[in-house]
């Protein structure tokens, strides 16, 4: 019935078959576009290696001098004082408390506002809502660093609640950390959501669910491993954050057991200390090479962390 | 061609014996563009009825308004009477999650959700907070209802997305009949499925016949006639006020008389393959 007959290069005059199949392919422009697209990601590849190596050197120097289990275990975080001691211990804790408070705020903040706005906004609500949600996460942390320390610290904790505490606490700095990171958690998670098929919801509609037994049970464990990504992002946003801890969270390096505690973090010690007067190759300068890559490696691990979480949990569709 | 209807069961009543569902002046609108109009018709307890006709008739649309799915799409809007024995589904005081409970709905595309085979049937029990004395035995029955315990038996905690097409819809389907719904709908359940999977799908229709109602959406006359006690023909027309074409019902009646003997020029037409 069909018509359609192999065409072996008929008399009809037809250029279909002609040619050879091995003409060059790219043109000059091509491949001057590919040059600089290699060369794009190769420099990415090349600065990345760059800093290691740049945290590396000075950080072998200073385990050189100060034995790593002294700095991992050490309890005692003095480097410029006559007797120095490089016990990061009161660093971590104070990273730690920064960092849990902010996610025990910005987790069911973050989550609660990707729920809503996946699952029960109107569309027209959601379009409006979402970009003014990405746009809080443009405020540069400096403005709230000033709002940790001079509204949260000085006037909410001190004046209104009448707190127990000095001019600077961890818990102002990780409460306004994790309002930081609130639209950094919902819009990723919210995109995960949203990218659930509409098929799942309806599946599930269909046997009698309503709309938060969906959300729960269908549609979250379905996002999970953006919603884990969006979490993991939110931790390492709260590890390396500086500005808010170096401004509200005070400078003193010591174990911090209550959040109403100053307490150093490790970046607001890296901030505090790289003035630029430490003498490259002395004690001080390495010192601010391996806290820094001791940072690298807390959010390595967490990265690992959570793929593996990831790996272990989610409901792949 | 000629298609017969080869369930020519004589024992089919000339109507429904039992009416569980019957819709009158169902009108569903998508904002202000009516998608069907005036439908009046009622589906037999323990029958199939299937629903067929040209794309646009708006056969999937009254389908879905039979048990609301359609409040789910933003802006659409059912009017006219839907009731399950007697009792009007869009009524004010009745909450359309009961309605989903009792009339369930298998989709076109086969959506297992992204679980383990055990707990896509788990779920709606679980959801529904139905007590079961063992969900391990739920699960086995259903799935064997289902026809598709053998299969499966050995790999219930893996995903259901390792299944075949044609298994992950009978998936769907023993999902629906976990939860005991009276009546399920089903939307062009084999369109995505090759011919064997869909004789499957078709075979397990007809044993759940004996203890559920369906009714099924189809593009294919030929499963129609195989499987449906009872077949409606939809057609798109011009709407006389608006001029926007829209689904009304031509002709409803035993398989074998759509089939065999239409009434209507554009029944006969359709299922003889002139148009559509």
């Amino acid at each position: 019935m069909s018509t359609l007959a192999p065409s072996r290069g008929s008399a009809s005059g037809s250029t279909r078959g002609t040619g050879s199949l091995k003409t060059k392919i790219s043109k000059p422009g091509e491949r001057v576009v590919l040059i600089v697209l290699r060369l794009a990601a190769a420099l990415t590849v090349v600065i990345t290696i760059g800093i290691i190596v740049a945290l590396l050197l000075p950080s072998i120097q200073f385990f050189a001098e100060v034995p790593i289990f002294e700095f991992l275990f050490g309890t005692r975080w003095a480097p410029r004082f006559a007797d120095a001691s490089f016990g990061v211990i009161p660093l971590v804790t104070a990273t730690a408390w920064t960092t849990g408070i902010a996610l025990l705020v910005a987790i069911p903040l973050g989550l609660g506002a990707a729920i809503f706005l996946s699952e029960y906004a109107h569309p027209n609500l959601r379009k409006t809502l979402k970009p003014i949600l990405e746009l809080l996460a443009g405020i540069p942390t400096v403005v709230f660093g000033l709002f940790a320390l001079q509204f949260v610290q000085a006037v909410v904790f001190k004046q209104w609640l009448n707190l127990d505490t000095g001019a600077f606490s961890v818990l102002a700095a990780g409460v306004v950390m994790g309002v930081m990171i609130v639209p950094t958690i919902a819009s990723i998670s919210e995109d995960a959501m949203s990218a659930v098929p509409q098929s799942m919801r309806q599946g599930s509609a269909a046997l009698g669910a309503n709309r938060m037994q969906t959300t729960v049970k269908v549609v979250f464990p379905a996002a999970l491993s953006g919603i884990l990504a969006a979490i993991v992002l939110g931790i390492s946003r709260g590890v390396g954050e500086t500005m808010i801890v170096a401004m509200a969270a005070g400078g003193q390096a010591q174990i911090v057991t209550n959040p109403l505690d100053q307490g150093q973090t490790m970046t607001g010690f890296i901030a505090n200390a790289a003035l630029g007067d430490s003498r490259v190759g002395s004690i001080e300068y390495n010192t601010l090479f391996a806290v820094g890559l001791l940072l690298f490696v807390i959010t390595l691990i967490i990265n690992y962390i959570s793929i593996r979480v990831v790996r272990k949990f989610r409901e792949a569709y | 061609m000629t298609i017969h209807a080869m369930n020519s069961n004589l024992s089919v009543p000339e109507q429904p014996a039992q009416r569980i569902l019957e819709c009158e002046k169902v009108n569903v609108f998508y904002g202000d563009y009516r998608a069907v109009t005036d439908v009046n018709m009622a589906f037999g307890q323990n029958e199939i009825t299937a629903l067929i006709g040209p794309s646009g008739c708006g056969k999937s649309t009254l389908l879905r308004s039979l048990n609301r799915m359609n409040d789910l799409i933003d802006g659409a809007r059912t009017e006219g009477l839907v009731t399950l024995h007697g009792e009007n589904l869009y009524d004010k005081e009745v909450d359309p999650i009961a309605v989903r409970r009792r009339i369930g709905m298998v989709f076109q595309k086969p959506n297992p959700f992204p679980k383990s085979i055990y707990d896509n049937i788990a779920y709606g029990p679980r959801v529904l907070g139905m007590k079961p004395s063992s969900m391990d035995d739920l699960v086995e029955e259903t799935l064997t209802r289902a026809a598709l315990w053998d299969e499966v038996k050995d790999k219930l905690k893996q995903s259901a997305f390792g299944l075949s097409g044609g298994q992950q819809q009978r998936l769907c389907i023993a999902r629906t009949i976990a939860v005991q719904p009276e009546i399920i709908l089903m939307d062009e359940p084999c369109s995505a499925l090759d011919p064997i999977a869909t004789s499957r799908i078709e075979d397990l229709m007809r044993e759940l016949r004996e203890d559920y109602t369906i009714v099924i959406v189809t593009h294919n006359m030929q499963q129609a006639a195989r499987v449906a006690d009872r077949t409606a023909f939809f057609t798109a027309l011009q709407d006389e006020t608006t001029g926007n074409r829209t689904g009304v019902l031509v002709e409803y009646d035993k398989t074998t008389k759509i089939f065999e003997d239409p009434s209507d020029q554009r029944t006969e037409d359709y299922i003889s393959g002139r148009f559509g």
